[in-house]
């Protein structure tokens, strides 16, 4: 019975490995931390203040946000609800219309309610830190996680300006082994200081990131605080059926 | 059956029993079944599948209350069962967790089967009536898929529906038939919804209990193959059987419990399951006009989706495709005749001879690597090892009936071994 429980063990093995597609771009590790109340709420100030001119979070409700990051209500009311038509209630929804939307930036920005399960921190973590400046496009900046975006580099007054200085798919960046990420020279450099040094920018990339990932499934909270119970009845269940099982089956040879 | 049994007794049973053969159905099935006393850990996957389908049930009762089936609401439904509903997210984890878990205990609960010979005489209709509760399994969970209506719900049963295409002649008109629309639109996610929670459930449940009657008019088989019936004691109780209950119910808690704390374990710390079990596309709403990058179905249909595109060339003036659907659609049929292709005068792999041996594990080495096949994109090497796998698939099934006959094997014991 053993060889069998480890054989099917093994059976399983390829299905963890794989991990489910993706680009040819590096991307920058990101790890989530639903924990961090402070960064959490850094990360709704930024994404109420500098995404949701364009970008709804049409799911997820400012309540919820509230008590989730346990930010009080009056709180919320005066700095992160800007539209007199939103309640405390509502879902984070915008003015703009999707039909306009589409004539502005030629495709409708889309919700960023699950923006986080589809395309993963990493990504965003990476894509918001990538813009660099190109004449060429409608906004003057294009991305190299994501080629030609409609999308304006919303956070340039925070980063500064960033030019591409060679090619990314040509330029091997070395790779710290331990964390992932890119060391050394990035083919992005900033030619000129914004409001935040690089190591703040990352970290409000890093905020804003986070609660994208904690809008994207805040049920994760509850998941988290209610699974080791869960599991320790589960536990306690299976202690007390095997004993039960055994002082059955005691006769049986 | 029941007869005159318990019939004339005083109190409140001996009331319902006169009637209604309550005692006689539990002695029937449960108090008086007798079982093989020798079931080993391969035995827990019948009993599981029952505990899944009756999470199923519930679950999907419940995600019902909550559950918009138009094109327009059905996306935003999810998402507000996922947030708004009490619990939500726990019931939608467990109906997408317990889809997955069912097929997982479905492939091995058949696999022992197979290894066991649980098909043969006289358990053929047995296996036959487990063969269409997995049909209809998988009609259930590829209608289900489509109800979120997410872009890989869209777009894989685009691909799939557009497969009846592939059939000459009447192809198109039956694909437009089954989507009801020119390309899958809200009727069809209605008409899907209608057969997911009323249609295939009704069909699933009677098959199952089709499937356990026919189980216990003969009696179950063991990892031994013998028949242990043929060795009774003066009361007429095998002397190998054991009652279903207490003994299989109290073991099968136990195994319950472990299967439990698995699937708990993924619903709360990874009920996406690295993007098998909910994939990532699926968390943008479907849209018509986008086509994702890569198509995959979920993990349970990948071996078979991997046969249908092993297929790359044509033959008797038919395309590639028609013989892909037809090469998939024979993967599955010709299961159900297994217990006429097994000519061995043994039942257990543990008395075939080695060429049954070698042709089963080979058999399941191919089914799971058709399975990761299935998932990734293809290249032509890839295409090549699902053809040379989806060979061996085959190859076991029809050259059954000669390395079975011809095999030598080992003299099977007259009573259970443990």
């Amino acid at each position: 019975m053993k060889k069998q429980l480890i054989a099917l063990i093994l059976a399983l093995v390829p299905f963890t490995a794989l991990a489910a597609g993706g680009g040819n771009v590096h991307l920058d590790k990101m790890e989530p931390d639903l924990y961090d109340k402070a960064s959490l709420q850094n990360g709704a100030k930024m994404f109420v203040n500098y995404c949701m001119g364009c970008h709804s979070a049409q799911f997820q409700r400012f309540a919820r946000t509230a008590e989730d990051l346990g930010i009080p209500q009056d709180v919320i009311e005066e700095n992160l609800i800007f539209s007199s038509s939103l309640k405390y209630n509502d879902q984070m929804r915008i003015a703009m219309q999707k039909e306009d939307a589409a004539v502005w930036f030629g495709a409708a920005p889309p919700d960023l309610s699950l923006e986080a399960r589809l395309r993963g921190a990493d990504w965003i973590y990476t894509y918001l830190r990538s813009f660099y400046v190109d004449e060429s496009r409608p906004w003057g900046v294009n991305n190299t996680v994501f080629p030609d975006v409609g999308m304006p580099n919303v956070l340039a007054s925070l980063q500064g300006i960033q030019e591409k200085v060679c090619d990314p798919n040509h330029h091997v960046a070395e790779v710290d082994p331990l964390t992932g990420n890119q060391v050394g020279e990035s083919c992005l450099k900033i030619t000129k200081e914004g409001a935040m040094s690089k190591a703040e920018f990352d970290k409000a990339v890093y905020d804003l990131t986070n609660f994208l990932v904690y809008a994207g499934e805040p049920s994760k909270l509850e998941s988290n605080r209610i699974a080791p119970w869960v599991l320790g009845f589960i536990v306690i269940l299976f202690f007390f059926a095997y004993l039960l099982k055994k002082e059955y089956w005691r006769d049986i040879h | 059956m029941a007869g005159n049994r318990n019939k004339g007794n005083p109190g409140l049973m001996g009331w319902i029993d006169d009637r209604f053969p309550a005692t006689a159905m539990w002695e029937d099935h449960l108090s008086k079944y007798y079982a093989p006393k020798n079931f080993n850990f391969w035995y827990f996957f019948g009993s599981l599948a029952l505990l899944v389908l009756v999470n199923q049930i519930l679950t999907g009762i419940w995600l019902t209350m909550s559950f918009n089936p138009s094109a327009e609401g059905a996306f935003a439904s999810v998402e507000y069962i996922m947030r708004d509903v009490e619990y939500g997210w726990l019931l939608r984890y467990m109906h997408s967790t317990g889809a997955s878990a069912f097929f997982v205990v479905v492939y091995l609960h058949m696999f022992r089967g197979m290894m066991y010979g649980s098909y043969k005489a006289p358990r053929e209709l047995i296996w036959i009536f487990g063969m269409a509760i997995y049909l209809a399994l998988m009609a259930e969970a590829f209608m289900g898929y489509l109800l979120p209506w997410g872009q890989m719900s869209y777009w894989g049963a685009q691909v799939i529906i557009s497969l009846f295409t592939a059939i000459p002649g009447i192809g198109p008109d039956l694909a437009q038939w089954v989507r009801g629309d020119f390309l899958i639109s809200g009727i069809t996610l209605n008409r899907f919804f209608a057969l997911h929670v009323i249609a295939l459930p009704i069909v699933l449940l009677a098959l199952v209990v089709l499937h356990i009657i026919a189980l216990h008019e003969v009696g179950s088989n063991n990892p031994d193959g013998n028949d242990i019936k043929k060795h009774k004691d003066e009361n007429g109780i095998p002397l190998d059987g054991i009652p279903f209950h207490p003994y299989y119910t109290l073991k099968d808690i136990v195994g319950v419990a472990v299967f439990l704390f698995v699937f708990c374990a993924i619903i709360f710390y990874a009920p996406t399951m690295g993007g098998y079990f909910i994939e990532a596309p699926n968390f943008e709403p479907a849209n018509p006009l986008k086509t994702p990058a890569h198509i995959a179905p979920v993990w349970y249909f990948t071996p078979f989706y991997a046969m249908l595109r092993a297929i790359t060339f044509p033959m008797f003036g038919l395309d590639a495709k028609f013989w892909g659907v037809v090469v998939m659609g024979a993967a599955i049929a010709i299961l159900f005749v297994l217990p006429w292709l097994d000519k061995s005068p043994v039942r257990s792999m543990r008395y075939k001879g080695w060429i049954s041996k070698v042709f089963l594990l080979l058999f399941a080495i191919s089914f799971v690597i058709l399975g990761v096949l299935g998932a990734l994109p293809s290249t032509p090497g890839r295409t090549a090892l699902a053809q040379l796998c989806t060979a061996i698939y085959f190859l076991y099934f029809i050259l059954m009936p000669w390395y079975t006959k011809f095999e030598s094997t080992k003299p099977v014991p007259e009573r259970v071994t443990g």
